[in-house]
């Protein structure tokens, strides 16, 4: 009887010392966490997600009020590497595959105010005051706060023509 | 000898024999032509001309950009009449800008155009340059500019010049009619190009399916240092990792290109335009298309003029048997769907084959039995049936670990699976979209970078104005100060 | 513009129903040759077997939402069904059909996710179910020499289907060559001594004039089929190779050493389910490795395994058991046993680039 207890209690105890000390070598703060989400996101403060600010949001995607998706901007890439840091699954389809866009500035009622240049967080935007302004495509992130704030309408996102360039195969229906 | 034993391969039912009978012909002249000014790998051409103006055959319209690019060329004279976009010959049917020349019917020569008196005494870059000047690019299919190959080739000084007579590919008969037809001028060309890239000898690879024309470059190559071998037929012979490896026993290394071994490849055909242009001041205004398929009525190879619109050259030359189940500019295997009849031909365009739901031959997909046909079939040793499964999980890093970067897209995969599953398919979105993220990658670090300058120049104006603002505040007080103290 | 619809545009006519069908011309004469030998109620079995796998095939793919008509037609489960019941008894009761296929088809088959998605042999695994279960009704052999003396009319036929052991007539079961080999050993008796008292001539075991399941019976008319197979391109050969070279080495090797106590190579060949799982059931794609050096190793495994439960092993025979312990090992062989990339070594890295000099 005691020569099969014993093993057994033994093990037990060895077995829960081993969850004890891994609970706590491989313990990963919470707080970590947000910060290396916060690093993996573009830190354009852009609101896009509903929260002030990116290092806001990246607490709360941490705290799970927000699907790993929650970052327009990032896209697919950020939403994958934040689904990973969380070990959450990631819902593809809540990441309603939105087609690239940019700014483009309607160059016949632009006045050159200066507030959409002002506002930009990626500096895609150049012009002086009383001057046509124009979008660097690759820098712009269509973030939409320059369409905010434009007082005439001329600045819109439109979507990003397909180029021979820039097509490519898409998911075989299976 | 010991030829090196080559991996995987399929045995598709060729189907030369529908046009292989068929001399080539010269096709006429169409009411239009539409000349895309990307018809080759790499920038697109610019266009020099303006609409309205009169142009000679085989005078310059367009001028390479870059370096990586080619020319274009008028097939024949006559009046640009738009400079728009037209359907490109690309399987997304994108709109793609193409000059639209309005054929005079009078076959004017540019007289700038002159050949070569001997182009063998000609410096090698002179050849290359002047090769290039002609607007060639690689007529197998694959489009690259020939003389950005033959250039980096000669700089990185290459052995052995393989010229590519496999046409693998099932209906495709161009090649072997052209070298039928024309042997001295591939060989003669093929000399030329030899002498372009400085190598040591020059090896043509031909199938064993295509007897006439083995023995006709045999006896056109007879005593001109150029050596003929066959090569047994087998999907995808005349893919350059395998015929280079068949003919000189070396295994091109992952990631390298061909000229890094000492090897360069070109098509038969190419050797006939860099003939034609050296040897008779003609750039590349036309080329051999294979027209075949058993929707149509007449099979057969023409000479075409580029641009000639696709729907121009069936409805002339042969007109439908049936309602074709699919169009297709190439061969069945990589070639690609039309996406309308108003596709013109291009620099790259072997044939134009309108096949029927029987030589499709394909079904709905089903599930993966893990027959391992795929695996047996691929010419890169790979095993496509876990790549495609790891593809359909949406895993593309571990289908890439798997080799997914390898992947020639021969097809030979698609082919022989047995539950009809689009393997290449499925290679190609992986392929595109590590790229496409890729690229998300990069802008993210950009943006990153951006905004983050733009914070620190944001709180270094804060702190400036603040600056700015307490030596104000400083200057006032003083002065304050200063009107106060005299008094 | 829809999707375009990516190449190639031609596509090789071995579709799946068109391989099943092949492998069943392969699997007919040696069927017809047992249903001669055993007469109407092996027939009744088979057919039992095919109708029902169908019923479980169909069932389960409605169950599972999946296209029932599209599943059907590939032949699978069909094939899957045939070979079933050539591992079984040939006067096995209806029951044992019914409870084999719903094991194969339902639980190895489909509730592991469907065609291709299973781990073992469907009908390998359900044998062995069955034997474990019902090891009385799998073993009741009946000998091909009573049924030829007076072999059963349809009715009795019927009823020996469908009213189980208790309907069999005395005198028509006998003991396999293994069986039979087997007790014997246990009892001391030198092998040579098993085989001439029971005029054991290896002819016939090609002939079929042993007892055993149906596809047991008949070596010759199985081989045919598989070299049909063979010509064909349905299967490869390096499994079925292995497989013969691993039951037959070590079994020449030991008999050589100890013939009194081992039976030799040939014995081991033409004995029991061996032809039949070497063209028939280690070459099911499903459950083998995909490289051909994989299958050479899977199928000398299973060879292996095969002639040590046979020689060492409790049972009498060991195909099944051995072909499932080897299903477990395919992903451990797939993943060691890989193709080397063109332009890469083994290890995956580039080839070093040698300046080509070659002549
Ligand atoms: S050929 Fe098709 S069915 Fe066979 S293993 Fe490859 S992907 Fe699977
Ligand atoms: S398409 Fe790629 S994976 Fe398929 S056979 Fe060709 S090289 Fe292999």
């Amino acid at each position: 009887m005691l020569v099969s207890i014993l093993p057994l209690a033994g093990l037990g105890t060895l077995l829960g010392f081993l969850l004890g000390v891994a609970s706590r070598v491989l313990y990963v703060e919470r707080s970590n966490v947000a910060r290396e989400i916060e690093e993996l996101l573009p830190g354009t403060q852009c609101g896009q997600c509903g929260s002030p600010s990116c290092g806001a949001a990246a607490e709360a995607a941490a705290a799970g009020e927000l699907p790993p998706a929650f970052c327009p901007p990032g896209g697919r890439a950020v939403a994958e590497a934040v689904a990973g840091k969380l070990g959450l699954p990631l819902d593809l389809a809540s990441l309603v595959d939105e087609q690239p866009r940019l700014a483009e500035i309607n160059e016949d009622i632009c006045i050159g105010c200066t507030r959409c240049y002002k506002v930009c967080p990626t500096d895609a935007i150049a012009g002086a005051a009383k001057q046509m302004h124009v979008v660097f495509a690759d820098a712009c992130t269509a973030c939409g706060k320059c369409e905010e704030v434009c007082p005439t309408g001329c600045i819109r996102l439109v979507p990003v023509t397909e180029t021979l360039q820039s097509w490519a195969w898409n998911q075989p229906s299976l | 000898m010991f030829s090196p034993r080559l991996r995987g391969g399929v045995h598709p039912p060729g189907h030369k024999e529908l046009s292989n009978a068929s001399p080539i012909r010269r096709f006429p002249m169409a009411e239009r032509l539409y000349l895309p000014l990307q018809q080759h790998l790499g920038a697109p051409a610019t266009p020099i001309v303006k609409v309205g103006e009169r142009v000679r055959k085989g005078q310059l319209v367009a001028s390479s950009q870059g370096t990586v690019s080619a020319p274009v060329h008028a097939p024949t004279s006559g009046v640009v009449r738009a400079l728009a976009e037209h359907t490109a010959p690309h399987p997304s049917g994108l709109p793609v800008l193409a000059i639209t020349l309005e054929p005079d019917g009078r076959e004017e020569w540019d007289p700038s155009l002159a050949p070569v008196s001997d182009p063998l005494a000609l410096p090698p870059e002179e050849l290359c340059l002047r090769i290039g000047s002609a607007g060639i690019v690689g007529l197998g299919g694959a489009t690259f500019p020939a003389a950005v190959k033959l250039g980096s080739s000669l700089k990185r000084g290459v052995d052995t010049l393989i010229l590519n007579g496999g046409e693998c590919e099932p209906y495709l008969t161009c090649d072997d009619r052209l070298m039928r037809e024309e042997p001295g001028n591939i060989i003669r060309g093929a000399l030329l190009m030899q002498h372009a890239v400085q190598a040591r000898r020059v090896i043509v690879g031909i199938e064993d399916n295509k007897p006439q024309a083995l023995a006709a470059i045999r006896k056109a190559a007879e005593g001109q240092g150029v050596e003929v071998r066959s090569v047994p037929s087998r999907y995808p012979m005349g893919s350059q990792k395998q015929l280079v490896q068949l003919l000189t026993g070396i295994e091109l290394p992952a990631m390298s290109r061909a000229a890094d071994s000492g090897v360069l490849m070109h098509n038969v055909a190419t050797a006939r335009a860099v003939y034609q242009a050296l040897c008779q001041g003609r750039p590349l205004i036309s080329r051999v298309v294979t027209l075949s398929g058993q929707a149509l009525t007449h099979q057969g190879n023409w000479e075409v003029p580029l641009g000639t619109p696709a729907s121009y050259l069936i409805n002339y030359a042969s007109g439908f048997d049936c309602a074709p189940a699919r169009l297709i500019m190439g061969g069945p295997m990589m070639g690609i769907q039309l996406p309308d009849l108003n596709v013109p031909v291009i620099k790259g365009t072997s044939g134009i084959l309108a096949l029927t739901r029987k030589e499709i031959n394909t079904d709905e997909p089903g599930p993966c039995v893990r027959c391992a046909g795929c695996v047996r079939a691929c010419p890169m040793g790979l095993q496509p049936l876990e790549m495609a499964a790891n593809i359909r999980n949406g895993d593309f890093e571990k289908a890439r670990s798997l080799g997914l970067d390898d992947c020639v897209g021969c097809g030979a995969c698609s082919y022989i699976c047995p539950a009809s599953l689009p393997l290449v398919h499925l290679f190609n979105y992986a392929k595109g979209e590590l790229a496409s993220r890729q690229r998300e990658a990069r802008k993210m670090e950009k943006t990153r970078a951006l905004a983050q300058r733009r914070e620190e120049r944001l709180v270094r104006q804060a702190r400036e104005r603040e600056e700015l603002m307490a030596a104000r505040r400083a200057a006032a007080a003083r002065k304050a100060a200063g009107e106060e103290s005299p008094s | 513009m829809n999707q375009p619809i990516h190449g190639p545009h031609a596509h090789s006519s071995a579709q799946l129903g068109a391989l099943m069908l092949q492998v069943m011309l392969a699997l007919a004469p040696a069927t017809l040759y047992s249903f001669w030998l055993y007469g109407w109620p092996a027939f009744n079995l088979w057919l039992l077997c095919l109708v029902l796998a169908l019923f479980w095939e169909a069932l389960f793919l409605a169950l599972f939402h999946k296209p029932v008509g599209a599943h059907l037609k590939d032949g699978s489960a069909t094939v899957t069904a045939w070979i079933m019941a050539l591992c079984l008894p040939p006067w096995a009761p209806w029951w044992l059909a019914v409870v084999g296929t719903f094991l194969a088809i339902a639980i190895i088959k489909q509730i592991f996710g469907g065609l291709g998605q299973n781990v073992f042999n469907p009908a390998m695994a359900a044998r062995v179910m069955l034997l474990i279960a019902f090891p009385v009704e799998m073993t009741t052999w009946i000998a091909p020499e009573a049924v030829a003396i007076s072999p059963p009319d349809i009715t009795s036929g019927l009823a020996i289907t469908f009213q189980g052991l208790s309907a069999l007539p005395d005198g028509y079961s006998g003991a396999t060559l293994l069986d039979a080999v087997k007790n014997q050993s246990a009892q001391g008796d030198p092998v040579s001594a098993t085989l001439s008292h029971l005029d054991y001539r290896p002819t016939d075991a090609i002939i079929g004039l042993r007892g055993g399941s149906l596809g047991e019976s008949t070596s010759a008319l199985l081989l045919l089929g598989g070299l049909y197979l063979l010509w064909r391109r349905v299967i490869t050969w390096q499994a079925p190779l292995g497989l013969l070279l691993g039951a037959a080495v070590p079994a020449a090797g030991l008999s050589l050493a100890a013939p009194e106590s081992y039976p030799g190579g040939v014995f081991h060949l033409l004995a029991g389910g061996l032809m039949l799982a070497a063209f028939f059931i280690v070459t099911d794609p499903v459950t083998a490795p995909i490289t051909a050096r994989g299958r050479f190793v899977f199928g000398l495994g299973c060879g292996l395994l095969t002639w040590l439960i046979r020689t060492f092993g409790n049972y009498p025979e060991g195909v099944a058991f051995a072909v499932m312990l080897m299903n477990s090992t395919v992903p451990l062989i797939d993943r060691y046993i890989k193709p080397r990339i063109y332009g890469r070594t083994r290890k995956g890295d580039p080839l070093p680039i040698t300046e080509g000099r070659t002549s």
